[in-house]
């Protein structure tokens, strides 16, 4: 019942569902506007479909190429099973190195594995250098949105974060807190040993990494630092280089609306020589962490074609009131009530798939078309066929008599002939507290056929 | 055209006024109505809260009863039924009855996109005085792709003046069972339309969907709003 209660905490606070209006209604704004500047833009979406279908059908193969073309590059490939394996990794890795303060680019798949947490044990300090992340890290919160992760804050809610964390004199205009949030993260920049990245594509036939931010601060990440990490889920690779040019067309618009992020960082290997700029080494953390069993079915390997650009984030109703963090989950939204039970375990999210009017908004504005709506619809027949949560004693009741009744139409009549008669109040209290009901027709449309309608269209009578 | 009428269990027990209007327009049109009376519900509460087998169950009655009459076309009031039998070939594993569901859906029309795209009229002679805004409800619209043609149909009706809301595509919170499941956060949403519809300054808002009206009706009804929710087939049936 956690989603429930947490939904209901969100819809009380003002400010957050202010602040969700507010974001969500301008990042669908601005999405539509940059889209109209692409000529076709639902071709390029079958393209980018087709391109994430014929991957996700030969993984394993696109894996392989791209890990042995990265490592010829000079990066060292890691495989990760799950969360456990990979914060080991990547916790050895800046062990071994000395590692006392890491800075890190956004990266969901690192906030999936909990990795800063992991880290913290080892002793390591980890700094959030993308501002949201910052502001949310600052805050002791987790992101709420995969692209904005401090979506649901006011800027006044952010101007007294930083007047308490950073010691700033209070304010709400963005570039003083912009400013402040520049000067404190430059020294932590400065002192980092380790920097630590998410990938948003991976490219099999070069084994190049590709990052787009708006900061710079993944730029610097990826090469002050004498060793740069990477952690990518296996999802992330395409075939082709070329085949970034429709994700590039698609990724910015759909998630901020832009038509390109400020930064785009191509990374192939470690430094050739002294004088290039970049880290000594490069390693890429290559995530399962529960991925692999979508590959199963055509409806689950869709989840895969995710680019986590957040627009079923924007455009759906339910997100829109109650924010990311009801979901209980890193991965929030449509999409993460999708994605989270598949990878966490129907048992610890089985609200999820319901959380959702299927309206059909998120599978609308989906850059690779993934039938958002079907994967939910598909995760409930789970939660109700293995019996997961919820004992769910009434719905089933209602559902074996609603059947039971359906399938014989003279039951039907009958027993909605009784409850006219006997004014039979069904316990809808939970609709009943904001909606009047309205009450059946006294008489139905089948009796009003046979009483008359029926021959109303014979010519003849 | 000889056509069956779908009438679904929602308007058939809540909102018969939306099939009796439905009949009506056919008839005007020309269209020879049938109704068989086997019918109850297509399924879609249980496919919509995960119990497969029993949407499987009314599918295949519903696949039954409709093929075994020889209809140009099955007419639906109501795009979210309509969707849900377009869905039915996904429900089973058996190649013979995908291609029966398949050609049941492919003759299954919503009302509205029956009425532009196959009987191509626009003007069905109708006649409501006042000021109107159409709820896009979901289904029809993402599903079925219907926009254009309650809109076109709307216009042409003598005395409405058709005003659009902001949010005319956003959905209105009813989902089904996420209706009764998570009520607040459906209010919620629901509270974004009755807000809109209320600033529009319409008489009615009218809809292709009984489940979306009775949603936005209880909710205008509960506010004390003077706006009546309305099925698009009771405007049209509308005479002077």
């Amino acid at each position: 019942m956690t989603f429930e209660r947490d939904a209901r905490t969100a819809l009380a606070d003002g400010q957050l569902r202010g602040a969700l209006r507010h974001a969500t209604t301008l990042f669908g704004e601005r999405r539509r506007a940059a889209l109209a500047t692409v000529p076709d833009w639902e071709g390029a979406r079958d393209r980018a479909r087709a391109i994430k279908d014929e991957t996700l059908a030969h993984l394993d193969r696109y894996l392989e190429e791209f890990t042995a073309n990265a490592e010829r590059a000079g990066a060292r490939v890691h495989w990760a099973r799950d969360a456990t394996e990979a914060c080991d990794i990547i916790g050895e890795i800046a062990e071994q190195r000395g590692a006392r303060t890491v800075v890190k680019s956004k990266s969901m798949a690192s906030e999936e594995i909990h990795l800063n947490a992991a880290l913290a044990r080892r002793g390591i300090e980890p700094v959030e250098t993308d501002l949201g992340e910052y502001i949310v890290q600052l805050a002791g919160e987790t992101p709420s949105h995969i692209v904005v992760p401090a979506i649901h804050k006011t800027k006044a809610q952010i101007g007294a974060l930083f007047a308490d964390k950073l010691g700033i004199a209070p304010s709400d205009d963005v570039a003083t807190l912009t400013a402040a949030a520049r000067a404190a993260l430059r020294r932590r920049f400065a002192e980092a040993d380790l920097g630590i990245s998410g990938v948003n594509f991976a490219v099999a036939e070069t084994g190049t990494i590709l990052i787009l931010e708006n900061e710079g601060n993944a730029r610097l990440t990826t090469s002050l630092p004498r060793t740069h990490v990477a952690l990518m889920g296996i999802e992330k690779v395409i075939p082709r280089f070329a085949d970034l040019d429709v994700f590039l067309q698609l990724l910015p618009r759909s998630g901020t609306g832009q038509v390109l992020t400020a930064y785009q960082s191509l990374l192939t290997g470690t430094k050739r020589t002294p004088e290039d700029e970049g880290p000594e080494e490069l390693h890429i953390v290559v995530l399962d962490n529960g991925r692999s069993r979508m590959l199963a079915s055509a409806v689950t390997r869709q989840s895969l074609a995710c680019i986590r650009c957040g627009a079923c984030l924007n455009a759906c109703p339910v997100y829109r009131q109650i924010g990311g963090h009801a979901y209980g989950s890193v991965y929030p939204g449509p999409i993460g009530a999708v994605l989270s039970p598949q990878l966490f375990g129907l048992a610890r999210s089985a609200a999820l798939p319901y959380a959702s009017s299927l309206c059909g908004a998120c599978r609308d504005v989906c850059p690779v078309k993934i039938d958002i709506p079907a994967l939910l619809l598909h995760l409930r027949a789970q939660v109700v066929a293995h019996r997961v949560g919820e004992p769910r004693v009434l719905e089933r009741l209602a559902f074996w008599i609603y059947a039971a009744v359906m399938v014989r139409p003279r039951l039907f009549e009958w027993v909605m002939h009784a409850v006219r008669r006997l004014r039979i109040m069904p316990p809808l209290g939970a609709w009943t507290k904001w909606r009047d009901l309205r009450p059946l027709a006294p008489q139905s449309f089948r009796e009003q056929w046979r009483a008359g309608l029926r021959d109303e269209g014979d010519v003849d009578a | 055209m000889r056509v069956s009428l779908f009438v679904t269990c929602l308007v058939d027990q809540l909102w018969p006024a939306a099939a009796v209007g439905a009949v009506d327009v056919l008839r005007r049109l020309g269209c020879a109505v049938e109704f068989d009376q086997r019918q109850t519900c297509c399924g879609q509460p249980a496919f919509n809260t995960g119990y497969r087998p029993a949407a499987r169950a009314l599918a295949r009655r519903q696949i039954e009863i409709f093929e075994s009459s020889a209809v140009d076309a099955i007419v639906s009031p109501s795009g979210s039924c309509t969707a849900m039998v377009r869905h039915y070939d996904q429900l089973f594993d058996d190649a013979s009855w995908r291609a029966r569901a398949r050609a049941v859906a492919e003759r299954t029309y919503e009302l509205s996109s029956f009425l532009v795209n196959r009987l191509g009229v626009e003007d069905v002679g109708a006649s409501f005085f006042g000021r109107l805004t159409w709820h896009d409800a979901c289904h029809g619209l993402r599903d079925l792709g219907i926009r254009h043609e309650p809109r076109r149909l709307l216009r042409r009706v003598t005395g409405a003046e058709l005003v659009e809301l902001p949010n005319a595509e956003a959905c209105c919170g009813f989902g089904g069972t996420f209706a009764v499941k998570y009520p607040e956060i459906s209010v919620a949403m629901l509270d974004e339309k009755v807000d809109a519809i209320e600033r529009a300054g319409v008489d009615a808002v009218v809809s292709g969907d009984a489940s979306c009206l009775m949603q936005i009706g209880g909710r205008l009804s509960r506010r004390g709003s003077a706006v009546r929710a309305m099925h698009l087939a009771e405007v049209l049936a509308s005479r002077p």
